[in-house]
């Protein structure tokens, strides 16, 4: 027995996530499995769009109007080199969507990374601290809450378009994007946290590490912070799909990324005036897309909450 | 002079719509390397006593008045940064249950080195050093290899031993130890008590220990003290308290041993419950259930006298000792 686990701590990592409680349960959902693979093909193709993509969206040197509304290749009258077809414009979808969807995926990660640094701080800071300070960051959150996610973006982007000239704004609008649906959500992840920590906080390993000297920031960084992951996890992944819909209807609305840098949003956006001319596709493939995305990190993360079910898992 | 020195500690809890006296005017003392058992019912206030030497009440807990001289300082008014190096470092605390004390997603050579590190400049290789060495003097198989498992890999046993190797890192001068084994098998409360013996002889380190099992504490310790309502009602040295109790609930706690009672008998218990903080009765606060409550005992609290070497509060025993009853103290 000694032998075989000191041999095998530092190679196995891959293995014993594999299996764990939670690769077991993976495995044996079929809905899990087919989410996954197609998030990291959606994934892959948006990370690697650049070398997949056979045109440079971006680059105005490469698209021709004369190319443009061309069908996709299945369909009558295609022209061979486009895939999906192209846009009014005459840019290749199938590159464009490769280049929104990476887009879009980012945005949504960027957003959920900052509503998680905000959330979570603020939820470890009311929940451990309590009192005052507690009631104070709560019904801070509760006023953010109160104000719709799109409204308050919706101000915010059309102020600072109205202030930039929308020159500057559609330069900075990916930051601006990422920064208006970060802050907008940071009360999803303060109350989840906050609610952990509030039953993690009596635990006695708590006590223990207050008993053993460590200070406030280090038990809720070190002690508490990883004990409360499970419904962290949980709602990043429904948030990063929260986010990418709220990035696509801000940019469908005109309010978020540029037609020169289409999102997949911008991308149905830009197709939807040309829908009854018959150039449906412009529209829909990147709709389904975003549909297929957003359908596929919901599934994980309804699955992701089975699995960490603190019934089921802690008992 | 003694290591720790307790003096007239009054705990209270703000309530929503009173203050109760949790703890009530405790005073004892701690020599260095000396044993000594709290004893008493649940709710007797022996857990708080612990919390409170080592300041730590939460809300809404606090210390109203008296003092905790550790090593020749009043504790009590110590900020709490003051307080972060004392803790763990020179006073360290053992909890119940072992399932739950140690943190579930460490493993224990994280826990144990940053212990370590947060109180001692040290490299994470000479932490690993001392925690192997601890580990192995409380008897743990291959420490090595239990460095690198986390808690639920380990018994209850090993868990707790790993506690008390926790406890003892940064050789502490007092180990406040509450009901240290009574999450544990019987066969393993033995042998977890005969290491925690073991350590405090030969480390000399001072024992705290909280335990409502007198057996325990017969074995353990070389003075006790019994709580009752957030009082101590008897002080004195282990043996004398147990073979010759004066007062009559140190009396009943014993008579209620099972060794007490023959075979086939009903076991003799003290009739009622203990009363609640927030509703103490007037006068002594055991003579609802006293055999011996005479008119003074609903009347007057006794004070904590000394008679020799013990202390006791008990209007009967001091009668009995040729003290006439004090009327003024009520």
């Amino acid at each position: 027995m000694s032998s075989l686990s000191t041999n095998e701590i530092p190679a196995s990592r891959w293995s014993r996530i594999w299996n764990s409680k939670m690769g077991h349960s993976f495995r044996g959902n079929p809905v899990a499995v087919v989410s996954l693979a197609i998030f990291l093909v959606i994934a892959f193709g948006a990370i690697f769009a650049p070398l997949i993509a056979p045109f440079d969206p971006y680059d105005p040197g490469q698209i021709d109007i004369m190319n443009s509304e061309y069908p996709p290749i299945w369909i009558e009258g295609a022209d061979p080199q486009f895939l999906f077809g192209t846009d009014d414009q005459g840019r290749d979808l199938w590159s464009t969507i490769l280049y929104g969807t990476r887009l879009s995926l980012m945005i949504g990660l960027c957003a959920v990374a900052l509503q998680a640094v905000l959330g979570i701080s603020i939820g470890l800071l009311a929940g451990y601290i309590g009192g005052r300070l507690d009631s104070l960051l709560m019904r801070l959150a509760d006023i953010q809450l109160s104000f719709s996610t799109l409204m308050v973006a919706i101000i915010f982007l059309a102020v600072t378009q109205a202030m930039f000239g929308s020159e500057t704004f559609n330069q900075y609008a990916i930051y601006f994007l990422i920064a208006v649906i970060g802050v907008a959500e940071w009360p999803q992840y303060a109350r989840t946290v906050r609610a952990t920590v509030l039953a993690e906080k009596k635990k006695e390993y708590v006590d223990s590490a207050r008993v053993l000297g460590f200070g406030p920031m280090r038990i809720m960084v070190r002690h508490i912070l990883p004990n409360s992951l499970s419904p962290i996890f949980v709602i990043s992944t429904v948030q990063v799909a929260n986010a990418i819909i709220s990035e696509a209807s801000l940019s469908f609305l005109g309010l978020g990324m540029p037609p020169s840098q289409p999102s997949l949003g911008s991308l149905i956006s830009s197709g939807f005036d040309y829908i009854f001319s018959g150039s449906w596709w412009i529209t829909a493939i990147p709709g389904v897309v975003l549909v297929v995305l957003v359908l596929v990190i919901n599934l994980l993360g309804d699955w992701m909450r089975d699995v960490l079910n603190p019934k089921l898992y802690k008992g | 002079m003694s290591l720790l020195s307790v003096r007239d500690l009054t705990v209270k809890f703000a309530m929503r719509d009173q203050t109760v006296t949790a703890l009530n005017q405790i005073s004892f003392d701690v020599r260095r390397g000396e044993r000594l058992g709290i004893v008493g019912e649940s709710g007797a206030g022996k857990s708080i006593t612990g919390f409170a030497l080592m300041n730590l009440l939460s809300q809404p807990g606090y210390i109203d008045s008296g003092h905790v001289m550790f090593g020749g300082e009043d504790i009590v008014r110590f900020s709490d940064a003051q307080m972060r190096r004392i803790r763990g470092n020179r006073m360290a605390m053992i909890f119940q249950d072992p399932m739950v004390t140690l943190n579930p997603v460490l493993t224990i050579g994280q826990q144990m080195v940053e212990t370590l590190r947060a109180h001692r400049k040290l490299s994470r290789a000479e932490a690993e050093q001392i925690s192997i060495l601890k580990l192995r003097e409380v008897y743990i198989p291959s420490p090595e290899e239990r460095l690198e498992q986390y808690p639920h890999e380990l018994s209850g046993g090993m868990r707790q031993r790993i506690v008390i190797a926790i406890a003892l890192l940064l050789d502490p001068e007092l180990i406040i130890a509450d009901e240290p084994t009574t999450a544990l098998d019987v066969t393993i409360q033995a042998d977890i008590m005969d290491l925690l013996l073991e350590l405090c002889q030969s480390n000399k380190v001072g024992l705290i220990l909280i335990t409502h099992d007198l057996g325990v504490v017969s074995q353990m310790t070389e003075r006790t003290l019994v709580m009752y309502a957030g009082r101590i009602i008897e002080a004195g040295p282990t043996r004398q308290i147990i073979n010759d109790p004066q007062h009559p609930y140190t009396q009943g706690l014993i008579n209620a041993l099972p060794q007490q009672t023959l075979p086939g008998h009903r076991l003799k218990q003290i009739p009622g419950n203990m009363p609640s903080p927030a509703a103490l009765p007037a006068g002594c606060p055991f003579h609802p259930r006293c055999d011996f409550a005479v008119d003074i005992c609903r009347r007057v609290r006794p004070e904590i006298m000394r008679f020799a070497e013990v202390e006791i509060a008990c209007h009967e025993v001091s009668r009995l000792h040729g003290i006439p009853y004090k009327e003024e103290s009520a």
